[in-house]
């Protein structure tokens, strides 16, 4: 069942449309990657789920229930142009972003101790925030924008001002809290970690979608019958009716090389043909990345 | 509701911790009541030093004792002296200077000179022509050989002093002070200005630090923008009012040392006596020993002054400024919080400010205006409409308004603030969330017609 629902939601500045007729359907514990070149109303879509603006037209569902006014207390934002009041303590803000978050003192104080110690800032409670580095300040901003224990969070590039051992922590936190029933949305211009993380994405380009579903099965739509192949030994192998070679290397006595198979190939017949050369150590499909669907996709338009 | 009490809270919290509030809460009354007091201080104990001046007159005694001795100065009689061996002495003979008194002086009255190392105060300058003066008349008097002189000159001398009395509709009589009315519309309208100026600017910086440091949208993702703007509005409003507050008490706390301790000091110990009651009953008193009040006539100046302040209609005062400032502070700090959101950074503000400060400048020139003629219908139009109201009426209350005109003045003030918080409610949450963009007058207009 889709925890969260977007139908057909337009929304229009002026005589500039940011959104044309968008939806998107998440189903519950699921990433949810929200893809798109800047500019395309990604920002307007997350502002809208967040009813920090209305749509012009289009409705919302949340768990099959219309989106309240109060469902903010069950939605967790941590919005790409993020920033904490420089002059205020880390603690006291956590705290009071929790308040307007509708959580208690006392049981935010508890959870807040909890996160504090578990990302290791907690030595950090009485400082500043102006005396914090930026990946501290980020930690503190993501456990701001979990505090509440949302059931539904937004991620809007959750990783930049981390480094690549903080990213990582980050990453398994964001796991970890899906594993917990949390259903994320996850909008990021890095093509690497959608391909590790999202479960499905939506690919919105000039106020549109263009493209949508899970992951995997947008990664095998989009392959383009490659296959690398990798055979013991110097081999040397030649195009054919069959095949055409795109790529070839050799080192540590093995040939790596990558094919293009013709439309109509079938795998058996391709198999047999280069048994003939040598030992093949391994064949497998080539399904494109993530980054060169985006690029195929969004270039195709212009 | 409850969300905008949390962040009424920290708005006010992080303000009031602030060292610059505390040292402005304390610091501005001593001043203020430092500024007032200072001057009569300075006039009651006037110079320390003792000036002895040595009085030469040339050729007759004529003026022997005619000029008393004051607290500042005394005069030593030397008779006929060889000025020319006194003047190069006369520092060393411990004398500020020499009053030489030529024997034309009847017909001539430049016939006097005082010579003095440094230039003399004009008090003593006044007090010396002063003296002579009614010497002289008396002199001149005295040829006419009129008979009893002495005791018809006794006779005539009079001291007057104008009383002003207030009468309200229900026909009390107050005592009243025309500079004590000047002085406080003075204060009214200044401090109505600088605070309605001072907090709307700093909700308007508050604003440009949520907007820069990106704060804003993790906020108005749990709540909506006006709740955060009206939040940090109510909050800044409280700051305002609660160090309103304690400079009312501390004054009020001021008032009462001075009263109590600097009056008392006096050195006239019948002054001190009579202090206490009431005012009538002390102008009497006054008017009885004239000799008392001819001798500290500062003090009792001081205390008159004083005890007509007191007759002010305090309540109607301190009331109505309250209300004066939450309502203007309300309009004003509106339009700023909506120039906040529009801008990136506070130098972008310059092109939005002109059209906010002009008529608050034009309040405070028509507030000061005000004090010389209260009943002006510039004053009167001014304290009607809602952009300048708050300064111009609180000049024109201390000397009294028509209830009408305050409940009228009011009324349009509440219907304009609703109006303008209404509006910029609108501009900031667009405001809020637009960055990199070059924002007008214009782009406002537009901000505000775009729905939700």
């Amino acid at each position: 069942m889709a925890l969260f629902e977007a139908k057909n939601i337009t929304k229009q500045f002026g005589r500039f449309t940011a959104l044309d007729d968008v939806s998107i359907s998440v189903p519950e514990q699921c990433i949810y990657g929200l893809l798109g070149p800047n500019g395309a109303g990604k920002t307007t879509l997350i502002r809208i789920i967040n009813q920090i603006t209305g749509p012009d037209s289009g409705e919302m569902f949340l768990n099959g229930q219309k989106l309240k006014t109060s469902d903010v207390t069950t939605i967790g934002y941590l919005p790409e142009e993020r920033g904490l009041y420089k002059k205020m303590k880390v603690g006291e803000q956590a705290l009071y972003f929790a308040q307007l978050k509708g959580v208690s003192k006392t049981e935010a104080m508890g959870r807040l101790k909890y996160w504090f110690k578990k990302l290791d800032i907690i030595d950090w409670w009485g400082k500043k925030v102006e005396e914090l580095s930026k990946g501290m300040q980020q930690k503190v901003q993501f456990i701001t924008t979990i505090l509440h224990e949302p059931k539904l969070i937004i991620f809007d590039e959750p990783f930049t001002g981390f480094d690549p051992v903080n990213t990582n922590i980050i990453k398994n936190e964001i796991l970890f809290l899906r594993e917990r029933g949390a259903t994320i949305i996850f909008s990021t211009h890095n093509m690497g970690s959608v391909e590790e993380l999202c479960d499905n994405i939506t690919l919105i380009d000039k106020a549109r979608t263009i493209l949508e579903g899970s992951v995997d099965e947008i990664r095998s739509k989009w392959a383009a019958n490659e296959f690398d192949l990798v055979l013991s030994g110097d081999v040397q192998i030649e195009d054919n009716g069959l095949y055409k070679i795109l790529n070839r290397q050799f080192d540590n006595n093995k040939s790596t090389i990558r094919l293009k198979t013709a439309g109509s190939s079938v795998t058996n017949e391709i198999l047999t043909e280069i048994m003939k050369s040598g030992e093949i150590i391994s064949f497998n499909p080539t399904l494109p990345s993530m980054n060169e669907i985006f690029i195929r996709v969004v270039e195709s338009r212009n | 509701m409850n969300k905008i009490s949390v962040i009424i809270k920290r708005e006010y919290i992080t303000r009031v911790r602030k060292k610059s509030f505390i040292i402005m809460t304390i610091l501005a009354p001593v001043l203020m009541t430092g500024i007032i007091i200072l001057p009569t201080v300075l006039m009651m104990n006037g110079d320390k030093n003792l000036k002895k001046i040595a009085v030469i007159e040339d050729g007759s005694d004529l003026f022997k004792n005619a000029i008393p001795d004051t607290k500042d100065a005394d005069y030593v009689y030397l008779g006929n002296t060889d000025i020319n061996v006194l003047k190069k002495n006369f520092e060393q003979a411990g004398y500020y200077g020499i009053l030489y008194i030529s024997p034309e002086i009847i017909n001539t009255p430049n016939a006097i000179q005082l010579i003095s190392k440094n230039q003399p105060p004009i008090g003593l300058l006044d007090h010396i022509s002063g003296s002579l003066e009614k010497e002289i008349e008396r002199e001149k008097l005295l040829a006419y050989n009129i008979q009893d002189l002495d005791e018809i000159l006794k006779n005539i001398r009079t001291k007057v002093s104008i009383q002003t009395i207030k009468i309200d509709e229900t026909g009390q009589s107050t005592e009243t002070s025309t500079g004590i009315a000047m002085a406080l519309a003075y204060i009214g309208g200044f401090l109505m200005y600088m605070l309605v100026f001072m907090f709307g600017a700093q909700v308007m910086r508050g604003v440009i630090e949520e907007k820069t440091s990106r704060v804003v949208e993790v906020i108005v993702s749990s709540v909506k923008p006006v709740q955060l703007m009206m939040g940090k509005i109510i909050g800044i409003a409280l700051v305002g009012l609660t160090q309103f507050m304690i400079w009312v008490l501390l004054t009020l706390g001021i008032v009462t040392v001075v009263k109590t301790t600097v009056l008392k000091q006096g050195s006239m110990t019948e002054i001190t006596r009579n202090l206490p009651q009431n005012i009538m009953a002390e102008n009497q008193l006054i008017a009885a020993t004239p000799q008392t009040a001819e001798m500290s006539p500062e003090l009792v100046e001081f205390s008159k002054m004083f005890d007509n302040a007191m007759n002010q209609d305090w309540l109607l005062i301190i009331t109505s400024f309250i209300f004066y400032f939450i309502t203007g502070y309300l309009l004003y700090a509106s339009i700023f919080a909506a120039i906040g959101s529009a801008v990136d950074n506070e130098t972008e503000t310059q092109q939005f400010m002109l059209p906010v400060t002009v008529p608050i400048l034009l309040g405070l020139m028509v507030a000061m205006g005000t004090m010389t003629n209260p009943e002006s219908s510039l004053s009167f139009w001014f304290s009607m409409i809602p952009f300048t109201s708050p300064i111009v009426m609180m000049a024109r209350i201390p000397f009294g308004v028509p209830f009408w005109q305050i409940a009228l003045s009011m009324l349009l003030m509440i219907i304009t603030f609703i109006a303008f918080v209404w509006m910029a409610a609108k501009v900031y949450r667009t405001g809020i969330l637009m960055y990199g963009k070059k924002s007008s007058w214009k782009e406002l207009w537009k901000w505000l017609r775009y729905s939700g």
